[in-house]
């Protein structure tokens, strides 16, 4: 039942790539013709330079990271670390914000997921279910708060009067459920469990929560794989939420500590006495520990993703159906 | 009875989410009707005089208002026209690369940049752009060119905005239309090679046929947040050199409303934009519903 061709991360995904596993292989190997290799040759020559573009950018920033500093601003460093150092991230690491806000996004991030998708799988299989009652009143009343908002202000006022400024529950409570990501829960659910199974489970006299978590959960775990996906990188990547109801700077999650790293490095030039060698040296240093920072916040992300790229995918795809 | 005596759990299922939907964005939609008094906080809600249309008045009045529409339209506008179709010319030629390494490498790498958080990767487009030690200047120098501070330009802010949004969202709307683009029936290239058409001809006669009807409702849906930009990239690129083009209804209400407190007027200021992107996309799928004959929801 869970790995029949409607389930669609099953353990081995096969169906899920579609470029990668049902591409038609079309190429008319024996004999492509003169305009054919052209196209072939004039395509993968603009698709190598797009790669380079996209990646170039990430490599330089981890090449200049770990490499000396005022190799980096007078442009020497280019394919390869020069003058290696590590002072970047030994300075990124020792600092007490930087820790802080490594801290709070760990315990931001994993309470956020947490009650999001708990939130996000329960109401999203009430709601695949056909026989639930009064469904799409509230699939319409929850749809609706995608088109229209009440604003900034509002939202902030509600956020005050409940007290939640400058607490956990003003990064996990205004965003416990996305509409997009119930939107897919809701549709997973619709199109992986089949209604024969619901039908069989009442006959045995089995209740519908015990029905959910003995059966439905267990044959499902691509939705939790997903949503734990999209709920974790938004929360980890996180920065509005905290903009608007955090002040206390030991509750800043790692982007707020990112933003005046990156964005408002006024301190550095605060340091500055008046001799411009010293600014120039500062400043390096400076643009050595943007390097690393970002490095240092982004790494968890990007060496988990080849693992959940998988998920991600499966998401996107859900996603892309019409509920 | 019965009925419920059997189902009471998927009432209980949906209640939490409920219970959020109703605090978090039901309770904001009333509290939006500030915009039309003169709020206090002490006075709460209803207990703040009205003020009817006061607000939007000097909202239409002031010389903010027409700087940021024109801005959120240009930088829209902009965005469509320039970045819409690249994902659909990247998602093209990579189904025609036949290598598979090649083809998956091209993928993932796509991907990548969509899970970087926005306060990174703004941080990333100063360092690159930097007027003195960017790579990108250090490059146009070596070519011969001037040295330029497009961060520090509200000239240069709208390319920097839109080539940045397609180096970073290409791929993961390309996701979408690579989809697609595997559906379409290989029986029709077999036909078409028989037939002696060249890639070239079975791109343009069956390729882009087939995701046609994908782009045209994306597309669509894309007119319909025409006002609707990001308030994050916007805000984090701002810089006071670039505050001219840079400024948009999201990020003057951020200022007057939480900076500078002046909560009704600038609750009526985002009350305007919820508006107008409600009545666009209503409007949009309206016409979507004439001309494809199905609508969006």
């Amino acid at each position: 039942m869970g790995d029949s061709e409607l389930s669609p991360a099953g353990a081995g995904g096969p169906a899920l790539d579609p470029v990668l596993e049902n591409a038609p292989r079309r190429r008319g190997r024996l004999r492509a013709s003169a305009p054919d290799r052209v196209f072939d040759a004039v395509n993968v020559a603009i698709l190598a330079l797009v790669l380079v573009a996209l990646v170039y950018p990430l490599y330089f920033v981890v090449i200049s990271s770990i490499s000396e500093p005022s190799l980096v601003s007078t442009g020497k460093v280019t394919w390869y670390p020069r003058g290696l150092t590590l002072q970047g991230y030994t300075r990124v690491l020792r600092d007490p914000n930087i820790l802080i806000g490594y801290r709070n996004t760990f315990i931001y991030t994993g309470v956020g997921t947490t009650l999001n998708v708990t939130l996000t799988v329960l109401a999203g299989y009430a709601l695949s279910r056909r026989d639930f009652r009064g469904r799409n009143v509230i699939t319409g009343l929850i749809v609706f708060t995608m088109l229209f908002n009440g604003g900034l202000i509002p939202l902030y006022l509600v956020v005050r009067n409940l007290g939640l400024l400058d607490t956990l529950g003003a990064m996990v409570l205004p965003t416990a459920v996305n509409v997009v990501n119930l939107i897919i829960a809701r549709t997973f659910f619709a199109t992986t469990i089949p209604d024969e199974l619901l039908e069989a489970a009442r006959v045995d006299g089995c209740g519908t929560a015990r029905f959910f978590f003995q059966i439905v959960l267990p044959i499902s775990p691509a939705i939790i794989a997903v949503e734990v996906l999209f709920y974790g990188v938004f929360h980890w990547n996180a920065f509005f939420e905290a903009l608007i109801f955090l002040n206390d700077p030991d509750k800043y999650p790692l982007q707020m500590v990112l933003r005046d790293i990156l964005l408002r490095a006024r301190l550095s030039q605060m340091m500055f006495t008046g001799d411009p060698r010293e600014l120039a040296e500062i400043q390096m240093l400076a643009e050595l520990i943007k390097f690393s920072a970002i490095v240092v916040a982004s790494a968890p992300i990007l060496l988990l993703y080849p693992f959940l790229q998988r998920y991600f995918m499966t998401g996107v795809m859900i996603g892309s159906l019409k509920g | 009875m019965r009925y419920l005596r059997e189902n009471w759990v998927l009432y209980l299922f949906v209640l939490p989410a409920l219970i959020y939907f109703l605090v978090f964005h039901y309770w904001p939609m009333y509290g939006a009707t500030i915009a039309f008094k003169n709020f206090t906080p002490i006075k709460g809600i209803l207990g703040s005089p009205w003020a009817g249309f006061a607000h939007f008045e000097r909202f239409f009045n002031s010389h903010f208002f027409e700087l940021l529409i024109r801005n959120t339209i240009l930088i829209s506008v902009y965005v469509l026209v320039a970045a819409f179709p690249v994902p659909i010319a990247f998602a093209l030629m990579v189904n025609q690369v036949d290598y598979a390494p090649l083809r998956k490498t091209l993928q993932t790498a796509s991907y990548v940049p969509h899970f970087i958080s926005m306060v990174v990767f703004i941080g990333m487009i100063f360092l690159f752009l930097s007027p003195t030690n960017g790579m990108v200047n250090r490059l146009i120098v070596f070519l011969g060119g001037e040295a330029t501070d497009f961060m520090g330009s509200a000239a240069w802010f709208r390319h920097v905005y839109v080539a940045t949004e397609i180096w970073k969202e290409t791929g993961f709307a390309a996701i979408i239309y690579l989809a697609v683009l595997s559906t379409i029936n290989p029986e029709l290239h077999e036909a078409a090679i028989v037939d002696g058409a060249t890639k070239l001809q079975r791109i343009i006669h069956i390729d882009v046929p087939g995701i046609v009807p994908t782009a045209v409702v994306l597309l669509i849906l894309r007119v319909g947040r025409l006002m609707d930009i990001g308030f994050q990239k916007a805000f984090l690129m701002q810089t006071q050199l670039n505050v001219d083009a840079s400024e948009i209804i999201p990020t003057y209400v951020y200022k007057q409303g939480l900076l500078g407190a002046q909560f009704s007027f600038s609750a009526a200021v985002g009350l305007f934009n919820a508006v107008i992107n409600l009545a666009l996309i209503l409007l949009v799928n309206q016409i979507a519903k004439r001309v494809t004959g199905n609508s969006l929801w």
